[in-house]
């Protein structure tokens, strides 16, 4: 059932204080880049300013949330949001695993090709992993066993805890909602920490780095990206728990929790991908 | 009423223009360049085939709509018909098209297969795009082993309109590339920088030059002459000043050039066993700076900061030798300061640095030779 | 019907600053669309200027006012700005003010974030005009911004690169609310069916726009490493490929073009059928039109690059596909004309506007379909063939249809009319200038003038001179626009609701004029 009115939210500053920290940010990290490094000011300013507009922004959502604002209509609203939200975080991924399968599959064997080792790169062997004809170090790549084979169970057995504790929600059960949405969040952590372990091992032990020709970039492009989005879901799932520590959610009503849920499940499953195409074909 | 003297001015406006344009497409350059080659000629004759057909098929829809526009007036007491679908002709005007493509698709793609077709070749020369100018290797045929930088040969007072502008302003080099009339040239094209393209319109032919890769074309030139064409692809500053100049010219006159060619070269190459003074090397160095430098550093040593610094007064060229000799050699990466060391030898390196450091402002007195380049280079 | 006055139902209540807070907070959808139009006709200005820059330079062979660099930061500033800042935002400005009372929504689905998408747009433009400030100045690089020419260039790059970052982030949530808002808020009874076609373009064009931007951030994601972080994904040295970056770029950049070119459809899809007094001709198809464009367009983007050396499997694949765009395209041409046919028309300026729109887009049309025969493109590739091709569907055929939208909802979105023998001097100057601009490109293109060059051989003088002439006289036309559009808001004749017969949308029918701050608070009541 649709009610009579759709809410409108009143005007709000917050859009435009994001757009200024966004700005502050932008110019702050471009000078650091550039060797200025008078930037960090601006970068953290920005920071800082973000944080707050977030704060702010999400207190007036849940605050309209749990004061009956949004009917089922504007339910389905969201809905449609976090759907296409999700779709163009896909095609975003899709742009990075392009470049991988292109250096895989066009540009590494065009450039052993014959006629390229005899005009450009003389004894190229294109097999991947591969940096390039212009490297010379030798470095190790990363297995797919050990660490990235931990970290898919730890990512697929977040995503059973994340639906038990909905299941948990959905029946009322609030002590095991809150169970396994910490569970979830323990679960994302870990994978981080072994993430993060692993690139400090790939860096000093297997002399694999952001500038180890396309593999190293490709790699360290798509697992950071997506280490990226699972620490963004783990802040999210983080505040959800609060949340529901605090008491917000009905059983019939909960799309904040749902929409972080489609979230890491999401990023769940760009993980298998990348288990498969970056760490063990 | 304004609105239809509005219209009147704007008829008689058009009206002119039209004819203007008429009259100056006669008189002027307005089509592709007279073809060289059977593959230019076929482009030409299916660009032609394809701008007849879409013209009568443009002639034919604005023939309806203007129809309209005169006959179906409000102001004429027009009734609106109310109908608005009708499935025949929706079906109809979705598959002629469909029809009229496949008819132009079959000639063009015949063309597309024959472009590509780059085998058996009797010559081969690999060309590379510099910042800004090409080099050319002939690596197979007559010929092979020549090699030699092309750089845009109009005086930069003709650019900058100190001088009246030449007939092939803009469109002429200091070396052109040679080849033999009728015989099939295959050219890997090249970059060591960004991406360029070579292009020569009479052969039909265009090819990007991609850093790193090699791609190629190939062309068969029927008619002896003198060929012109331009970088195609955006490679910075001077993008609009790197010109390709083909002379076509009979295989008599072709194996002359091979043999003056390679003798020339013998006779002028740099001879870094020679002992150079000072002056000969400012003054070899003079000519390499003009033909390699100016572009960035300008005639002045001034540059054109930050992007391009200063020589004059530059702490790296009044420094050590070493690493002026270093970043000239194998210059400055994700800069537009190139690596020289693949284009010029340790004569004319060792010039051009001498060159640097004894001009303008700068007095260091000393003089680089070439042995001392050819221990740095790696 | 005459116009139903249906504003009740909604209490002003709470946060409502006036003066400047107003527009920087605020959360309705006319006011955001009355931003993004001002936004994009500045920006329209800026770009405007810096092509005049261009066709001065251009105007003799030589090098008289601008250095090269400069030149180059011209050329890629002008594409950039006319594409991301005046384009696209005007046609999000007309989807703001028009898509909820179209079908009859309270207003945008997340009121909020649609205020978020424009103000993020402005500070997206001030980095790209500080790059001009920055050590080395803004990228001199193209608008397509190809590595690796990308990594020589100086700060103005990266702040470049951010600013399209911003650009994406403002179109996806832009396009997410529209998307919901055509999904979730149409009144009851407002079947998609029953859309005005304005309202599917968008939603298909909100749909490229979610699926290509994020790829388009990908790419100068990947040329800012390379930059700055040591990645080589574009350095053959490597093992990347220059020639990666233009595929992804142009897997964005080619639904890009229609994602300009479809709601400029839809506009005309309005204005042509309210002049013939007539309905639209071919509804369904129209439909289906659309979403087969949008479908093609994800698979033809490597006719930008039949260069690079592709097999010729590739050129032919992308040759065939390319081409087939025209027999969608084609449907939507004949339907407008036999939407025209045996109406009863007549030629305000929105109609002179939209003709020319049918006139010339499809010249520019045909144009592109030689483009798109890749044997032919080897001649034309980077010449001002293409200059010409692209200025006829873009800023002929999407300006013209921009214009045409604003004369003809100006009544509706100001309460007043623009003056009409104005409005055609205008439509007059403008058809007659632009062509003098970019028809004689095509012939310069041909004759073998290379594109993003700040000098030509003395062969091209002519073409060149004329060209130049034609863009002055169009830039100073358009101050004429601004003239009759500010001297409408400030003193224009009142409009009735209604004031084109043939209009038939809710709009038109459904609501007073000017339209109320708040339209549809209660969903209206459609047979
Ligand atoms: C609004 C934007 C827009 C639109 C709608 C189009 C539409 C088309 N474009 Fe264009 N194009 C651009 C914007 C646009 N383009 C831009 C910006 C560039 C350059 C980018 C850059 O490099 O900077 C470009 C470049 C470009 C190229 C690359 C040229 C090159 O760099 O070498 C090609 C090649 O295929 C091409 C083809 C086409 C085709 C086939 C269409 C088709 O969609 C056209 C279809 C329409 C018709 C054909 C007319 C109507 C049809 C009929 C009446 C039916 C009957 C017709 C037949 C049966 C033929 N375009
Ligand atoms: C929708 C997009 C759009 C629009 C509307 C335009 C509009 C115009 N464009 Fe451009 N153009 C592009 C998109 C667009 N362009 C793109 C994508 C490129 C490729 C860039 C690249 O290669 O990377 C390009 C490139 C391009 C070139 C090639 C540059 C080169 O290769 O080096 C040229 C050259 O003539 C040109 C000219 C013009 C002109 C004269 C107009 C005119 O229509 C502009 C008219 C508008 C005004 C003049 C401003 C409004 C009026 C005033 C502000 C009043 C004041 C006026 C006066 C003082 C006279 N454009
Ligand atoms: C494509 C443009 C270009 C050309 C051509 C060019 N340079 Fe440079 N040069 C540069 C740039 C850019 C730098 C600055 C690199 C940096 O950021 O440190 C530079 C730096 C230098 C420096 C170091 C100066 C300093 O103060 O840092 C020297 C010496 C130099 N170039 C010499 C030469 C010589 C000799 C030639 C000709 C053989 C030449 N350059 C041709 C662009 C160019
Ligand atoms: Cu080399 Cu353009
Ligand atoms: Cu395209």
């Amino acid at each position: 059932m649709r009610q009579e009115h759709y809410y409108v939210p009143q005007p709000m500053p917050w859009p435009i204080m994001g757009s200024t920290a966004l700005f502050l940010m932008i110019l702050g990290g471009v000078f650091v880049m550039n060797g200025a490094s008078a930037g960090w000011i601006s970068l953290a300013l920005g920071v800082v300013v973000l944080l707050y507009m977030l704060l702010r922004w999400f207190g007036d959502v849940i605050r309209e949330s749990e004061g009956g604002k949004y009917g089922s209509w504007e339910d389905v609203s969201f809905r449609w949001g976090m759907s296409w939200f999700i779709f163009s975080e896909v095609m975003f991924f899709a742009g990075f695993f392009g470049a991988l399968f292109w250096a895989r599959a066009m540009s590494v064997p065009d450039l052993s090709s014959l006629l390229h080792q005899e005009m450009l790169w003389p004894g190229f062997k294109g097999l991947w992993p591969s940096a390039g004809p212009g490297f010379a170090e030798e470095f190790t790549p990363m297995g797919a066993l050990g660490i990235p084979a931990i970290n898919t169970l730890l990512l697929l057995s977040s995503g059973v805890t994340l639906t038990y504790a909905h299941w948990g929600l959905v029946n009322n059960q609030r002590g095991k909602l809150n169970l396994f949405l910490f569970l979830t969040i323990v679960l994302g952590a870990i994978f981080l920490g072994l993430q993060i372990y692993e690139y400090a091992h790939a860096y000093s032990a297997l002399n694999l780095k952001l500038s180890t020709g396309v593999y190293g970039s490709t790699f360290f492009m798509l697992t950071g990206f997506h280490g990226f989005h699972v620490t963004l879901g783990a802040i999210m799932l983080t505040v959800i728990l609060f949340r529901c520590l605090a008491g917000h959610f009905k059983s019939d009503h909960h799309f904040a929790f749902e929409a972080v849920a489609w979230y890491w499940h999401f990023v769940d499953v760009v993980w298998l991908l990348l288990f498969i195409v970056v760490y063990w074909l | 009423m304004a609105s239809s003297s509005a219209r009147r001015t704007a008829a008689w406006a058009l009206g002119i223009l039209g004819a203007a344009f008429s009259g100056l497409a006669l008189g002027l350059e307005w089509n592709l360049q007279p073809a060289v080659t059977r593959i230019a000629a076929d482009i030409h004759d299916v660009h032609t085939y394809v701008m007849v057909l879409v013209s009568v098929i443009f002639a034919g829809v604005f023939g309806v709509m203007f129809y309209s526009v005169f006959a179906h007036r409000k102001d004429k007491g027009h009734q609106a018909a109310q109908w608005h679908e009708n499935t025949t002709v929706e079906v109809l005007w979705t598959a002629i098209p469909l029809v009229i493509l496949v008819v132009i698709a079959w000639p063009v793609t015949k063309v597309v297969v024959a472009q590509k077709d780059t085998s058996n070749p009797d010559l081969t020369i690999k060309v590379t795009g510099y910042q800004w100018k090409w080099g050319y290797d002939y690596i197979k045929g007559e010929g092979e082993g020549i090699s030699f930088i092309s750089a845009l040969a109009t005086p930069r007072d003709q650019i900058e309109g100190r001088a009246p502008k030449g007939e092939h302003y803009l469109l002429e080099v200091d070396h052109e590339m040679v080849v033999p009339v009728g015989k099939k040239v295959r050219v890997l094209t090249t970059a060591a920088d960004v991406i360029h393209s070579w292009w020569i319109p009479a052969f039909g032919v265009k090819q990007d030059a991609m850093p790193g890769f090699i791609r190629d074309l190939h062309f068969r030139a029927e008619k002896a002459g003198v060929y012109r064409g331009q970088c195609v692809e955006l490679c910075g500053k001077e993008h609009g000043f790197m010109p390709i100049v083909v002379r076509v010219v009979s295989q008599d006159e072709y194996s002359k050039w091979v043999g003056e060619h390679k003798k020339a070269l013998a006779a002028a190459a740099d001879d870094p066993a020679r002992t150079w003074t000072l002056d000969e090397l400012k003054r070899r160095g003079e000519q390499v700076y003009a033909a390699n430098c100016v572009a960035c550093h300008q005639a002045s040593g001034k540059g054109t900061p930050p992007v391009f610094p200063a020589l004059d007064g530059s702490p790296v060229v009044n420094g050590p030798r070493q690493a002026q000799i270093d970043i000239v050699l194998n210059g400055k990466p994700n800069t537009p300061m190139a690596a020289f060391g693949g284009q010029l030898n340790d004569v004319e390196l060792a010039a051009v640095i001498t060159f640097t450091r004894n001009n303008w402002g700068n007095r260091i007195g000393d003089q680089v030779l070439p042995a001392e380049v050819k221990a740095l280079r790696k | 019907m005459s116009a139903v006055l249906d504003t009740h139902g909604h209490a002003d209540h709470g946060y409502h600053p006036g003066g400047i807070m107003r527009w920087i907070t605020t959360t309705n959808h006319k006011d955001i669309g009355t931003l993004y139009l001002w936004f994009s006709f500045i920006m329209f200005m800026v770009g405007g200027v810096m092509a005049l820059v261009i066709r001065l330079e251009l105007f003799s062979p030589g090098l008289q006012w601008v250095d090269p660099d400069f030149f180059n930061q011209m050329t890629t500033m002008h594409g950039l700005i006319m594409v991301f800042g005046a384009i696209m935002p005007a046609f999000v400005g007309f989807a703001n003010w028009l898509i909820p009372m179209m079908i009859g929504a309270p207003d945008m689905a997340f009121a909020r974030m649609n205020n978020w998408s424009f103000w993020i747009l402005p500070f997206a433009a001030a980095l790209l005009v500080i790059s001009f400030f920055t050590p080395g100045g803004a990228p001199g690089v193209g608008w397509t911004m190809y590595a690796p020419l990308t990594v020589q260039m100086g700060m103005g790059m990266d702040l470049t690169i951010f600013a399209v970052h911003l650009l994406g982030m403002s179109s996806i949530m832009g396009s997410i609310n529209i998307i919901t808002t055509i999904l979730n808020l149409r009144a009851p009874g407002m079947g998609l069916m029953r859309m005005p076609l304005f309202c599917w373009t968008w939603l298909i064009t909100a749909y490229l726009l979610v699926a290509t931007m994020p790829v388009l951030a990908g790419a100068v994601t990947m040329t800012l490493t390379d930059r700055h972080f040591g990645t080589t994904f574009f350095n053959a040295a490597g093992g990347g490929d220059p020639v990666l970056y233009q595929h992804i770029f142009w897997f964005f950049g080619h639904p890009e073009v229609y994602i300009i070119a479809l709601p400029a459809f839809g506009v005309v899809s309005q204005v042509i059928p309210a002049f013939a007094r007539k309905p639209l001709f071919g509804y369904a198809s129209m439909v289906s039109a659309t979403a087969g464009i949008a479908i093609l367009s994800f698979i033809v983007w490597a006719h930008h690059m039949y260069t690079v050396g592709m097999p010729v499997a590739g050129q032919l694949f992308f040759m065939y596909a390319t081409a087939l765009i025209a027999v969608p395209t084609g449907v939507k041409v004949f339907n407008w004309v036999a939407t025209m046919w045996k109406g009863s028309l007549s030629f305000e300026t929105p109609m002179l506007f939209a003709v020319g729109f049918l006139f010339l887009f499809t010249l520019g049309g045909f144009t592109g379909l030689v483009l798109s025969l890749a044997a032919v493109d080897i001649q034309l590739h980077d010449t001002y063939y293409v200059v010409a091709h692209f200025h006829y569907v873009m800023a002929i055929g999407a300006v013209f249809a921009g214009y045409a939208g604003v004369y003809f909802w100006l009544p509706k979105w100001t309460g007043r009319m623009y003056d009409e023998a104005l409005g055609k001097w205008h439509f007059w100057l403008s058809v007659i200038f632009i062509n003098i601009t970019f028809f004689v490109q095509h012939f310069a293109g041909l004759a073998g003038m290379p594109r993003r060059i700040p000098d030509y051989p003395m062969m091209f003088e002519v073409w060149n001179k004329i060209s130049s002439v034609g863009a002055f006289g169009f830039g100073i036309s358009q101050l004429l626009f601004l003239y009759i559009i500010v001297s409408a808001i400030r003193s224009g004749e009142k409009a009735p609701d209604k004031p084109w017969e043939g209009a038939d949308s809710l709009e038109w029918t459904h609501l007073p004029t000017p339209a109320p701050r708040h339209s549809f608070h209660t969903p209206p009541v459609l047979k």
